[in-house]
C-alpha cells in the first residue's frame, strides 16, 4: 500500500466489488414482485375500411380504427429498481389466414416520477392497425389487453398483463366514407 | 520499479513453474470459453450477452448497456417483447421491441386448428412479426432487406430477459479503440503468464 498505483489498483477493485453487490442487491430484492395492477378499457368507436396494402401477397387489406378510454393506477408498481414502464394496448385476435395475431396500437414511456394515474379518454391508435389479410370484417372476438414492460434499473425485464380486457366485435361492412 | 520486479520473478521460476504457469493461462481460458458455451446451450441463443450499440430503445437502454437474451423455442414470440435480430447478410443485432405479429400456427396447441392451405410463402407454423424501436418515429421496415416486409423466427438471435446498466462500455471502446483492446489483452496475458500465485 506504499505506492500510488497500488492504492489506486485496491481503491479500484474495492469500488467495482461494492457497486456489482449493490447491483445484485436491486436484482434480488425486486426479482419477485408482482407487477400487475387492475385496468379499465372502453372502446367506444370502431370503424373498418379495406386499402391497398403493400407488404403482403394481396392487394387490399382491412385496416381498422379504434377509439379507446384507459384508466389504470400503476402507482404500486414503481419502485427502487423501476426505471420506466414501457406500456402497450394490443389487439389480439384469430382470423381464417393466421391462427394468431397481436397488433400494438398504442404505445406510453412512463418513467419513473411521471404521473402514474393513468386516464385516457378517445384516445386514437398510434399505430396502424392493419390486419394480414381480410379477417377483420365481421370478426366478433377482438381482444384488447393493456400490457407494460417493466424496466428496472438493474436485472429482470418482465411484461406484465394489466387485470382486465376488453373484447370488441367489428363492424361487417367497409367503412365507405371519409370520417375518422 | 515495477519491470524490474517482474524480470526477477521470471527468472526466479525454473521449467516446471513456467509450464505451471502457462497451463493455468491456458485452465482460465478453457473455463471462460466452457461458461460461455454452457450459457449459449441454457439459453437456446448464439449470443447470449449482447451490448447495447445505439440509442433507439431510449430512454430504457442506452449505448453499453448491456443484455442477457434468451431464445427457447417453447418461448413463443408475442408483441412487447424486446428482440434481439440480425438483417440477412449484415452482421450487426438490433434490439428493437415487437410490434406486431400474425402467426400461422398457434403455439399454444389450438384444438381444432384445421389444416389452413397455404397463403404465400409461409407454412404452418411460422410466425411473422414487425419490429420498431422505442425512440424511432417508425417501425423497422426501412432497416430490413429490400423486399423484406417481416422478420421471421431464423432472424431472431433472442428476446432480451435481463438487463445490466453500463457495463458495457468496455465492449464499445475496445471495438471503436481496436489499439486499446490489444493492449489489455497483451497485459493480461503478461500478468497472468509472470505472476507467481
Amino acid at each position: 500500500m506504499n505506492t500510488v498505483l497500488s492504492r489506486a489498483n485496491s481503491l479500484f477493485a474495492f469500488s467495482l466489488s461494492v457497486m456489482a453487490a449493490l447491483t445484485f442487491g436491486c436484482f434480488i430484492t425486486t426479482a419477485f414482485k408482482e407487477r400487475s395492477v387492475p385496468v379499465r378499457i372502453a372502446v367506444s368507436r370502431v370503424t373498418l375500411k379495406n386499402v391497398e396494402d403493400f407488404t403482403g401477397p394481396r392487394e387490399r387489406s382491412d385496416l381498422g380504427f379504434v377509439t379507446f378510454d384507459i384508466t389504470a393506477d400503476l402507482q404500486s408498481i414503481f419502485d427502487w429498481n423501476v426505471k420506466q414502464l414501457f406500456l402497450y394496448l394490443s389487439a389480439e385476435y384469430s382470423t381464417k389466414n393466421n391462427a394468431l395475431n397481436q397488433v400494438v396500437l398504442w404505445d406510453k414511456i412512463m418513467l419513473r416520477g411521471d404521473n402514474p394515474r393513468l386516464s385516457l379518454k378517445d384516445m386514437k391508435s398510434k399505430y396502424f392497425f392493419f390486419d394480414d389479410g381480410n379477417g377483420l370484417k365481421g370478426n366478433r372476438n377482438i381482444t384488447l389487453t393493456l400490457s407494460w414492460n417493466v424496466v428496472p434499473n438493474a436485472g429482470i425485464l418482465p411484461l406484465v398483463t394489466g387485470s382486465g380486457h376488453v373484447s370488441v366485435p367489428f363492424p361487417d361492412n367497409y367503412e365507405t366514407t371519409k370520417s375518422y | 520499479m515495477l519491470s524490474l520486479d517482474f524480470l526477477d520473478d521470471v527468472r526466479r521460476m525454473n521449467k516446471r513453474q513456467l509450464y505451471y504457469q502457462v497451463l493455468n493461462f491456458g485452465m482460465i481460458v478453457s473455463s471462460a470459453l466452457m461458461i460461455w458455451k454452457g450459457l449459449m446451450v441454457v439459453t437456446g441463443s448464439e449470443s447470449p450477452i449482447v451490448v447495447v450499440l445505439s440509442g433507439s430503445m431510449e430512454p430504457a437502454f442506452h449505448r453499453g448497456d448491456l443484455l442477457f437474451l434468451t431464445n427457447r423455442i417453447e418461448d413463443p414470440i408475442r408483441v412487447g417483447e424486446i428482440v434481439v435480430f440480425r438483417i440477412e447478410g449484415r452482421e450487426i443485432p438490433i434490439v428493437h421491441r415487437v410490434l406486431k405479429i400474425h402467426e400461422k400456427k398457434g403455439s399454444g396447441g389450438l384444438s381444432t386448428a384445421q389444416s389452413i392451405p397455404d397463403v404465400g410463402t409461409l407454412q404452418n407454423g411460422d410466425i411473422k412479426f414487425l419490429t420498431k424501436g422505442d425512440n424511432n418515429a417508425v417501425d423497422d421496415r426501412g432497416l430490413y432487406k429490400q423486399g423484406q416486409h417481416w422478420l421471421e423466427k431464423k432472424d431472431v438471435v433472442g428476446r432480451a430477459r435481463g438487463f445490466v446498466p453500463y457495463i458495457g462500455i468496455v465492449t464499445i471502446l475496445m471495438n471503436d479503440y481496436p489499439k486499446f483492446k490489444y493492449a489489455v489483452l497483451f497485459l493480461l496475458g503478461l500478468f497472468v503468464l509472470v505472476h507467481r500465485e
